[in-house]
């Protein structure tokens, strides 16, 4: 038996990049079920429960805009750090950022607002204690108060999203005719992170993570997500 | 070797921050030939995170150089190396084999965990904003405490294009076409040495943007009272220390900071930044922005011509409002 929750999201600006455009990044039309579950877990997640994502109504008309920033072009690498703590001191470890330059546009969407429905599941790491119902408590009053771990982002963190419980019937949506209905082709539902031994088990992106697929649409405003597990999913 | 390290803040905050402009391109858009950023549907004037994030690192680096705790990994132009300290580090052999290794990626968790410490020790910036510590195999991620949104400003902006010209050419051809064009038009002497230039300015924009910081974040990268003091005076300060042609006079005009009493935070943030009220004043009466009538006010052009007020009798229960600056 799970709980569901209902979480009332929105926002100025959101980026949901797709995979297929990252370098010029390129939102989804929708947010997917993977930057749903980043919010809820911005809000409350231990390792014992599993947020799964089942629908996102999507409540005001989808529109992009573009924004070209300068961005750096490179990573820490790790062994440069490495070396500097052996060294004792940090004066070579630095970027300049005037040589890492790279300018990117970036396809963003504008005034978004949703509702996130959701529900956890305990997973094999749920000890003694880990009821749903002291979980399902937590999120309800967490997500009352405006309580966060941290602030919940569209996607990348300079979008914040603003969040609230939704009890009863979600807001109305503004969609209006075709937009209702609409096919939005492929679309990711998450990364099957695997855990990582070496690293606490915890998530830890490596070549053996996973893109989940499916196909997504809208249905009078709200797009249903498949259980991770479905046929439906293609990874 | 990092300093001796305070606790990291125990409280959430939110904050929101007024900027203005004065003649000036607070931020240029590279996709627009350098035009002040526009949001295009509303015209609002736009100011990216990362531009503020850029001043903020630069007065860090300007105020607290040589500063154990506060290196800036993101370094804007010039590397200015202390050649001493570079020696120190070649007196210690030893890591060659480390960095020819062609396996970069942490070992063990235990080693992944101290890089990421040492970079939080050590960087301001890693510790405020966070970083991605990559490698082939392996991705250390450092998220930071402190997160910022866009800037807007509060009313529709108006960016002029100002011609200007220069009394001299780049190159001697240049002068040469000059000197060609100006005979064509009539020969008139001085035009020969003549570039001519333009430059975007916004005569005056009053921008706000929202910033907040994660107290659970800060636990893990060590994100202490003296970072966020450091912080704090960034937002008050960096302005009168990044002076340029292009930017015109910018100053951090007002700073209000929300403090919740728990780590994980009070009150919803947007119910607090709605605290903030920022009005239209013309003849001391002020006026709605965006409500009838403010379109036929004269255009702002002073900080004067905008009230800004907080409803400090309406603040949550747990939360308390500092009005910095």
């Amino acid at each position: 038996m799970s709980y569901g929750v209902k979480l009332h999201v929105w926002g100025e600006r959101a980026c949901f990049t797709r995979p297929e455009m990252k370098v010029e990044r390129v939102s989804y039309d929708v947010m997917t079920p993977s930057a749903a579950r980043g919010i809820l877990e911005a809000i409350h997640w231990k390792p014992s429960i599993r947020w799964i994502v089942d629908a996102i109504h999507v409540l005001k008309p989808i529109r992009f805009q573009s924004i070209r920033r300068n961005e750096v072009g490179s990573r820490i690498p790790a062994a440069a750090v490495r070396k500097a703590m052996k060294a004792g001191a940090v004066h070579d470890l630095r970027m300049d950022a005037a040589e890492n330059r790279q300018q990117r546009a970036a396809t963003l969407l504008v005034d978004v607002a949703y509702v996130i429905e959701a529900h956890f599941e305990l997973t094999d790491r749920a000890g003694e204690g880990d009821t749903p119902a002291k979980h399902i408590s937590m999120f309800n009053r967490r997500a009352t108060d405006g309580q966060c771990f941290h602030q919940p982002c569209f996607g990348t963190r300079e979008f914040p999203a603003h969040f609230s419980l939704v009890e009863g019937a979600p807001p109305p949506s503004e969609l209006t005719g075709d937009d209702r209905e609409r096919d939005l082709g492929w679309m990711l539902l998450d990364i099957a992170h695997e855990r990582d031994s070496r690293i606490g088990n915890q998530h830890c992106c490596t070549p053996n993570c996973t893109p989940l697929f499916f196909r997504a649409g809208l249905r009078n405003g709200v797009l249903a997500v498949p259980p991770p597990e479905s046929v439906e999913v293609r990874s | 070797m990092p300093a001796i390290q305070n606790r990291p803040i125990q409280n959430r905050y939110e904050f929101v921050y007024l900027f203005d402009v004065t003649n000036g391109n607070p931020n240029g858009d590279p996709d627009a030939g350098n035009l002040p950023r526009l949001d295009p549907e509303t015209n609002k004037g736009l100011v990216t995170d990362v531009c503020l994030k850029r001043k903020i690192r630069n007065f860090a680096a300007l105020s607290r150089d040589g500063e154990p705790r506060y290196g800036i990994y993101v370094q804007e132009g010039a590397i200015l190396n202390e050649k001493h300290r570079a020696a120190y580090a070649a007196a210690r052999p030893g890591d060659e084999t480390v960095a020819a290794s062609p396996k970069l990626s942490p070992k063990s968790d235990e080693e992944e965990r101290a890089v990421r410490q040492f970079m939080c020790d050590n960087f301001f910036d890693v510790r405020s904003f966070g970083a991605v510590m990559g490698t082939k195999i392996n991705c250390g991620q450092v998220r930071g405490p402190v997160q910022m949104s866009f800037a807007q400003s509060v009313e529709p902006i108006l960016p002029l294009e100002i011609s200007i010209t220069r009394m001299a050419a780049t190159s001697i051809a240049e002068k040469e076409k000059a000197k060609g064009d100006g005979e064509a038009a009539g020969g008139d002497e001085r035009s020969d040495n003549r570039t001519m230039g333009r430059k975007h300015v916004v005569p005056y924009g009053l921008y706000r943007s929202h910033g907040y910081i994660s107290a659970s974040l800060a636990g893990k990268t060590g994100f202490d009272e003296d970072d966020l003091g450091l912080l704090w005076t960034a937002l008050e300060q960096m302005f009168d220390h990044d002076r340029s042609a292009a930017r015109g006079e910018m100053a951090g005009r007002k700073l209000f900071l929300f403090r919740h009493d728990s780590a994980l935070g009070n009150a919803p943030a947007h119910r607090l930044f709605d605290l903030v009220d920022v009005k239209r004043r013309f003849q001391g009466e002020d006026y709605e922005l965006d409500g009838p009538g403010t379109g036929n006010l004269p255009p702002a052009r002073r900080f004067a011509d905008y009230a800004v007020s907080v409803a400090s009798d309406r603040v949550p229960a747990g939360v308390t409002l500092i009005e910095k600056f």
